[in-house]
């Protein structure tokens, strides 16, 4: 959009930034002041797009300069320079840790939500199921509800009763029981969109239905996985509930839940530490939407190119 | 090699659908057998059932004297080629032909290797390390015949594999297909709704209709002794006149056109009874002028088949065509006379054909030849 946009003002300033006018008399000057009044108008424009740019890209712009800050505030400002901060953020005992714990639990996370999606929208898509489409989306809606606020006492009591309480698996099997129905419903359109006669083909020469899946079906929905994978770890790195509830000893906590327990003495936010901490909690999930969108490409849909 | 038969065999699709209806079919060693009929006649259905993805409702199977009626697909020694040839959009050409291989467990190296081979036989060999995105369509079906062969399957099963293919190409691949088969002599079901491509390539062709076979018979006597109305409208790149008449004193009045009975069905007939005569364009003869014998009609359309042209009269018995000499001129409205070849004429009683194929018909020769798709 924006290359197109600078193309256009280009265009439009042209004529008053000094092109020979058709007619240097009164016409050219008429016409030099439309022109002009073009352009005033075209730079507000551009103006307030800056400015809503510029709130949006501020808490970025922080984040940006805060961790590098001798004296990090809450506003933006251009960094008295040092790398004091990641000293001290190394020198706390429970921050890298704590991103170590974030992403055992994304990654478990995300292999189990990838696995059992694929197999399950799969299944769904391929065996008729009396109220199959009512069945996905009473999944879907409960969903939101599973890893959401109104189901924290009950999933307290279910996680104490299978002593899941202060366990890594229990928040990884937890965060994957509220992602796979979005997961499936998602993995399932594009199941739905590869056509039958691939499996069928294969299945003449006698591959059985996982060796189908591998062979065929995954590498058909490679791009419908990354998102999924992506998507789900994203989610995982970001949930804060969840480990805050269930996970009661702070070595085991991921970075979320330590990242609340970053205060001075004095009980005020350090934002030294919170900043630095946010910058290298926030790099792993940025890498890796770049990395797996330039590898498979982000798709929401279903159906293959051939 | 294997022979196949079938037994009783139905097929009920859930919702009622009966998509076979009772076949009896016995497909001999080394055949190459078409399957022909209109859309939604159920010729997918059967070459599914004898594939193992459909299973049958009631009936048998037998793939070479096994029955196989309970089998899944990849165990009854079969390869398919669909009618979207469903090449792998993921895997090189090699990879695809060698798929069969890699599910046989056979290693990496031997597998290529024979993808190779098989490639070369085909004229891939150039191809192989393309996507099948990046074939045209003549060059998709031959890596999907390729990846059939690859596996030495007993019986070769294609779900019309030319129809996405340009008329040119079609005939080509069409020859290609036939020599190919004669070279490798494994028993193959070829289904098509083209009767030309039938006609052209089968040894025996079953005509289906709504589940049921129709007619079974090698090209030539489908085509000349067409057992019913059915068959004899479907079969011919021109379809055949059917014309209602009467028996009338040893003739048949066509709507006041007096024919001569076909040879041998002399007797038999009653005098009065309703008869439907069944006479091919291409054997219908325009007369200079009027002539005894001749089905009269006015030149309504008249249609360019390149080497003749296709007329359509318009007389009391309804539309006739004829197929004449392509020098001909004629001009729409004139009065022309058709003039039925008597040895080619056909005698159908509530549908069913009167005349006796003879024990060999020999020189009635391949009647599909000149035919274009
Ligand atoms: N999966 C299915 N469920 C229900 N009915 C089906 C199914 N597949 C096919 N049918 C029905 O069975 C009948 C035979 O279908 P089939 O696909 O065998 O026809 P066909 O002869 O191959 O036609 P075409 O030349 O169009 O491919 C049709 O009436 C069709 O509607
Ligand atoms: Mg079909």
């Amino acid at each position: 959009m924006s290359t197109e946009a600078t193309t256009d003002l280009e265009k439009h300033s042209s004529p008053g930034r000094g092109g020979p006018p058709p007619d240097p008399s009164a016409t050219g000057h008429l016409a030099g002041l439309a022109g002009a009044r073009q352009a005033v108008r075209r730079i507000g424009f551009y103006v307030f797009c800056c400015l809503l740019l510029a709130f949006f890209a501020l808490p970025l712009l922080w984040l940006a300069c805060a961790p590098f800050d001798r004296t990090p505030t809450i506003t933006a400002s251009l960094p008295d320079f040092t790398l004091q901060n990641f000293d001290t953020l190394f020198d706390n005992p429970y921050a890298m840790r704590s991103l170590g714990n974030s992403l055992l639990l994304a990654a478990g996370t995300g292999v189990l939500v990838v696995v059992f999606a694929a197999l399950a929208a799969y299944a769904l898509s391929r065996v008729r199921l009396p109220g199959r489409d009512a069945l996905l989306y009473t999944l879907l809606l409960l969903s939101s509800i599973v890893t959401g606020t109104a189901a924290m006492v009950p999933l307290f009591n279910l996680a104490f009763e299978l002593h899941l309480i202060d366990s890594q698996l229990g928040v990884i099997l937890v965060l994957t029981g509220g992602l796979l129905p979005s997961a499936i419903f998602i993995l399932k359109d594009f199941m739905d969109g590869t056509p039958r006669s691939y499996e069928e083909s294969a299945q003449v020469f006698g591959a059985s239905p996982l060796q189908i899946v591998r062979h065929v079906v995954v590498p058909l929905v490679r791009p419908g996985l990354a998102t999924i994978a992506v998507w789900s770890v994203a989610q995982v790195w970001g949930n804060f509930l969840i480990p805050f509830l269930l996970l009661r000893s702070p070595e085991k906590s991921p970075a979320a839940v330590v990242m609340y327990t970053f205060y001075t003495e004095g009980g005020q936010p350090d934002l030294a530490l919170i900043s630095t901490f946010s910058l290298l909690y926030s790099l792993p999930v940025v890498l890796m939407f770049l990395l797996v969108s330039s590898r498979y490409g982000f798709r929401f849909h279903g159906g293959i190119k051939r | 090699m294997a022979d196949i038969s079938m037994a009783a065999l139905t097929k009920v699709y859930p919702g009622g659908v009966r998509a076979l209806d009772g076949i009896d079919l016995t497909i001999a060693d080394g055949e190459f057998f078409a399957l022909l009929g209109p859309s939604g006649c159920g010729k997918t259905t059967l070459l599914r059932t004898l594939a193992g993805l459909e299973t049958a409702s009631s009936g048998s199977v037998g793939i070479g004297g096994r029955d196989v009626t309970a089998l899944p697909p990849g165990r009854r020694d079969v390869a398919m080629v669909f009618q979207d040839y469903a090449l792998f959009p993921h895997m090189s050409v090699s990879d695809n032909i060698a798929y069969p291989l890699r599910i046989q467990k056979v290693p990496g190296a031997t597998r290529r290797e024979k993808a190779a081979q098989t490639a070369a036989e085909l004229g891939l060999t150039d191809y192989l390390d393309r996507r099948p995105g990046q074939l045209s369509g003549g060059q998709q079906q031959r890596v999907a015949l390729a990846r059939a062969m690859a596996c030495h399957p007993q019986v070769f099963l294609f779900d019309e594999p030319l129809s996405n293919l340009d008329a040119r190409m079609r005939l080509e691949a069409r020859t290609f297909l036939k020599r190919l088969q004669r070279e490798l002599g494994v028993t193959t079901v070829f289904v098509t709704h083209d009767q030309a491509e039938a006609l052209a390539l089968a040894d025996r062709i079953a005509v289906m209709e709504s589940g049921r076979i129709r007619q079974l018979g090698t090209p030539a006597e489908v085509f000349r002794y067409p057992a019913n109305t059915f068959v004899a409208s479907f079969i011919g790149s021109t379809p055949m006149n059917l014309l209602d008449g009467q028996v009338a004193g040893g003739r048949i009045d066509v709507a006041g056109a007096l024919l001569p009975v076909p040879e041998g069905l002399e007797e038999g007939l009653a005098e009065g009874e309703k008869l439907v005569y069944g006479i091919r364009p291409e054997y219908l003869g325009l007369a200079e002028g009027p002539a005894e014998g001749a089905l009269r009609g006015a030149v309504r359309v008249v249609e360019n088949l390149g080497s003749a042209q296709l007329v359509t009269l318009e007389g009391e018995s309804g539309f006739v065509q004829a197929v004449v000499d392509e020098d001909r001129r004629l001009t729409p409205g004139e009065i022309g006379h058709a003039v039925p070849r008597r040895d080619r004429a056909l005698l159908y009683r509530d549908g069913e054909l009167l005349n006796r194929a003879p024990a060999e018909s020999g020189p009635a020769g391949r009647p599909g030849e000149g035919e274009a798709a």
